[in-house]
């Protein structure tokens, strides 16, 4: 792609679709449509995932009964990560086209993105002790984990140090930026170095590595993560639009009685 | 019963996955739609108070 292209065509062609389509007023719009759906559906489908997780799938030959740690390991660190890219993805569409609703998402995201990693980890060290023998190992895969959870923490905490909202947005997206090169240090840590920790089994050339009495619990519970998360992610925009609104409003307040 | 319960003897480490799962997951859930209600009530207050130029939600 020449310089021009992409100057002339291809940035205005994107910043046009955003503000067209992704402004605070249409997102309130949708967003209201749509989170009773995705409420309804998160329910289905983590209902169905347990009950074929805890009552229908059969215990593994080498783990027995803990394999069923997976349904809830999985989806966990799946989330974990794709919450930090999509962090990532409106962090940088925020610095470079300035989009508001593109800085609410990412930090609306970091709260989910904490919890969820933080529920890998331990969900993790409780699988760890019964069959690596221990809670906790400083191998690649747990330590970059780890690492993870405090680029969430550290994110929410610099985002929280500016007196001013918005003052925070920038150094924060940098932030957010930058660490993400830890992602794929995550995902390809079990390739790359020695680890106590399995490869990936489900998304792996050749096709998952799972039966399909464990494999269809593990897909709903991962689903019923995805649809929780987005629905969850919604909730904290809309209540982080609002606010910025009732800031808006107050200063208005404030200004007009100053002024009479 | 006891058996499902007992989880062939790691019940100590399978059901504090899924109880702490459950509880934070719930946790968050309450906690950001009841941030939600509240800001909303009050944004709804205000507006009413103020005639506003532009309406966003």
């Amino acid at each position: 792609m020449s310089r021009n292209f992409i100057r002339q065509v291809l940035y205005p062609a994107i910043n046009y679709l955003l503000h067209r389509y992704a402004n605070p007023a249409r997102f309130m719009r949708m967003s209201a449509r749509v989170t009773p759906w995705l409420a309804g559906i998160t329910i289905l489908l983590a209902g169905s995932g347990l009950y074929l997780g805890l009552f229908v799938s059969p215990a593994d030959y080498q783990q027995s009964e803990t394999v069923r740690i997976m349904y809830v390991h999985v989806p966990a660190a799946w989330i974990a990560l794709s919450c930090y890219v999509g962090m990532a993805v409106g962090a940088a569409v925020g610095l470079i086209w300035k989009h508001p609703l593109a800085h609410v998402m990412t930090k609306s995201s970091a709260p989910i993105g904490a919890i969820f990693t933080f529920l890998a980890l331990l969900t993790g060290s409780l699988w760890g002790k019964p069959m690596w023998g221990t809670y906790w190992v400083w191998d690649a895969r747990l330590t970059s984990m780890l690492v993870l959870f405090f680029l969430y923490i550290g994110y929410m905490a610099l985002n929280n140090a500016f007196d001013d909202p918005g003052r925070g947005t920038t150094t924060s997206a940098i932030l957010v930026l930058v660490g993400s090169v830890n992602i794929p240090i995550i995902k390809f840590s079990v390739e790359w170095w020695n680890t106590l920790h399995q490869p990936a089994s489900v998304i792996r050339a050749g096709g998952p590595a799972i039966d399909g009495s464990m494999l269809w619990p593990l897909l709903l519970m991962i689903a019923a993560y995805t649809t929780y998360y987005v629905w969850v992610l919604f909730i904290r925009m809309r209540t982080d639009i609002m606010e910025t609104r009732l800031r808006a409003l107050r200063m208005r307040q404030v200004h007009e009685q100053a002024g009479t | 019963m006891q058996e499902f319960l007992d989880m062939g003897g790691y019940a100590a480490f399978i059901w504090p996955c899924f109880i702490v799962s459950a509880v934070l997951l719930v946790g968050l859930l309450v906690v950001s739609q009841r941030q939600s209600k509240s800001i909303e009530a009050t944004l709804t207050a205000l507006e009413a108070e103020m005639p506003s130029r532009k309406d966003m939600s």
